[in-house]
């Protein structure tokens, strides 16, 4: 007669992560679109990690491009061409994407932890903590984005940090308001009042139970908040709302529109940092709509 | 419709309300230690400057004392006067007003009809060519940055072809009457265009989301049954049920369209809110920006209530 191997019971809970994933990882190859967003999303990822060895940080100083021709055309200086100072193109779209990704990917992180935080805290404690927390990212979802991160931008000042900070505490009221609901359902299965029978802490319950199941939840929204924060990013950037210093997408959309670029018939300038924009968006909200009916199988029939 | 579930709707607009004045009020003053310092950073202010700066902000006297002459000003629609043009703030939005709500009134209206009609299109011919073409085109229209979208035909069919004005709401020269009119339609095709884009293609997935939905339920099965027409039940069955949730959409977008339209204006140079707001921002015109915030929130709210009431008359499964 044989006898089951012992395994610790976290082993076993990390060993069925472990499988759920590979599952989910499994799911997620089998979309084709999902599939095509990762991909490209691998490539604007190693573009920003090597920025230094495939363009010069050099060149985006206007002192070191007075040699350059102004507004010259693809053809006549390659990869890209010119902006109106003689920067190369190139070398500011690659660097670009070095800022634009930070931007998008930690305003993302702060409005993962706040949703997260709120969303959880709601859930599971309920009664008056659930009425003004819930207000509370209601009132979020109301107030228009854009103009109270202008003010907010122009309060605090234009920097990297703070047009981050900005988008972070603006863009979570959704996440906060898709994982009480999740946290609600959770609260409800049986494992849960298990271990509560069994006389299991509040933050037991909630750090072992509760926390690892809304995670994926987590995941879906992050890949679906990322393009958000790209496209805030980029309109605060055009209205003069970013970083002076720092080269992003959204500045280098402003600067060619201020210099005139678009009457100067440069498209060479403002349209390929729009297609850079573009194509993140899209492959992030490609990845997010694959997770997300992978999570949610009912969407399934919805999407395909 | 009882007179309960709108008073009750109602109080919540205005607590949401009440709560986006009280918060305006701390985002002065989140400013660490002293905001006039902060906002004149590097610029030399005499005493005397600095008084009156302290005085303009509301921000002499205690907290309590600055809050409850805030929220008496607020009451009275006052909000202090720009800094630019020293013109009152509530003024300067009054007169911007109209050609933001004629713009975002018209893309609105325009993109809804396209993207009603797009994904209505695309769910019922699921999986074929139109529903794979239209739904991409929606979705690459929604990743687009709208004022970058408007950079683009901007330069294609303004400066390019030459077909309309690079920007502005009208010629100098252009008379009074039916020419008149028409030259500002002409100027406002552009923008009008852009946002029309950038909005279709959310309205378009939400429809063909929520199409998706009906078409499974029991009464299309027994619509079909009858033998009714494709067209018959698809637009007396399907479509009319599948309405709801693309109007709620509809109805709250219509608040949030207004500031959406900020850099689209700018790029054009549409004589509206949005350009009144980008040109606080350079200042920073802080009066402005606070003005417009609270204009653009009140905008908000409001569609937002007029969703929620209208959301039962259409829906009987909702009424209470």
């Amino acid at each position: 007669m044989s006898v089951p191997a012992l395994i610790s019971p976290r082993r076993l809970a990390w060993s069925r992560r472990g499988r759920a994933l590979r599952v989910a990882w499994t799911d997620l190859r089998r979309t084709r679109t999902g599939i095509a967003g990762l991909l490209v999303l691998a490539l604007f990822a190693l573009i920003a990690i090597f920025a230094p060895l495939i363009a010069n940080e050099e060149a985006l100083s206007a002192v070191n491009a007075v040699d350059n021709p102004r507004y010259a055309a693809p053809s006549e200086f390659p990869p890209i061409g010119t902006d109106n100072l003689g920067r190369p193109v190139w070398d500011q779209i690659v660097f670009g994407a070095r800022i634009s990704l930070l931007v998008g990917l930690a305003a993302t992180a702060i409005a993962m932890v706040i949703g997260t935080l709120v969303g959880v805290c709601a859930g599971f404690f309920g009664g008056w903590v659930d009425a003004v927390l819930g207000r509370l990212s209601e009132w979020f979802l109301v107030i228009p984005f854009i103009p109270l991160a202008i003010v907010l931008a122009a309060i605090l000042g234009p920097s990297l940090r703070n047009i981050i900070f900005v988008i972070g505490i603006t863009s979570w009221s959704v996440t906060a308001l898709v994982i009480r609901s999740q946290v609600l359902t959770l609260k409800q299965r049986l494992y849960v009042e298990r271990s509560r029978a069994l006389g299991a802490s509040g933050a037991h319950v909630m750090a072992r139970h509760i926390l690892p199941g809304v995670m994926p939840l987590v995941l879906a929204n992050t890949t679906l908040t990322v393009p958000i924060a790209i496209l805030s990013e980029t309109t605060l950037a055009f209205l003069g709302l970013g970083d002076p210093q720092q080269i992003s997408w959204g500045s280098m959309l402003d600067d060619a529109f201020a210099a005139g670029a678009l009457s100067a018939e440069a498209w060479w300038y403002y349209v390929p940092p729009g297609v850079c924009v573009v194509l993140v968006v899209l492959s992030f909200s490609l990845v997010g709509r694959a997770l997300e009916t992978i999570l949610d199988p009912r969407l399934r029939d919805r999407r395909r | 419709m009882s007179a309960r579930f709108v008073v009750g709707k109602v109080l919540g607009a205005a607590a949401t309300l009440a709560f986006v004045v009280v918060f305006n009020f701390f985002l002065f003053r989140i400013v660490s230690g002293d905001p006039v310092a902060t906002l004149f950073r590097g610029r030399n202010l005499t005493d005397a400057q600095r008084d009156r700066l302290t005085q303009e902000f509301g921000l002499d006297g205690s907290i309590w004392e600055q809050f409850f002459r805030y929220l008496e000003q607020t009451v009275q629609l006052n909000f202090g006067r720009s800094y630019t043009t020293n013109q009152p703030v509530v003024g300067e939005i009054w007169e911007a007003a109209p050609a933001t709500i004629a713009l975002v009134g018209v893309s609105a209206i325009l993109a809804m009809a396209l993207g009603l009609v797009a994904g209505v299109v695309s769910a019922w011919h699921r999986g074929t060519w139109k529903d794979t073409s239209l739904t991409s085109g929606s979705m690459v229209t929604w990743s687009m940055p709208d004022f970058w979208l408007g950079m683009l035909l901007l330069t294609w069919l303004a400066v390019g072809l030459g077909l309309f004005p690079t920007g502005g709401i009208s010629d100098p020269g252009a008379g009074g009457g039916f020419s008149g009119l028409l030259d500002q339609v002409h100027h406002m095709a552009l923008p009008a265009l852009t946002l029309t884009l950038a909005y279709f293609g959310e309205y378009a997935l939400v429809m063909r989301s929520s199409l998706l939905d009906t078409m499974r339920e029991d009464y299309l099965v027994l619509a079909r049954a009858k033998g009714l027409r494709d067209v018959e039940v698809r637009n007396r069955h399907a479509v009319r049920n599948a309405l709801l949730p693309s109007v709620t959409l509809i109805a709250i977008n219509f608040g949030f369209v207004l500031s959406g339209a900020i850099a689209v204006e700018t790029v054009f140079s549409w004589p509206g809110l949005g350009l009144l707001t980008y040109d606080s921002i350079r200042g920073p015109d802080l009066p402005m920006l606070q003005g417009l915030f609270l204009f653009f929130s009140a905008s908000v709210i409001l569609f937002n209530l007029a969703a929620e009431l209208v959301y039962p008359v259409l829906d009987p499964r909702v009424r209470r």
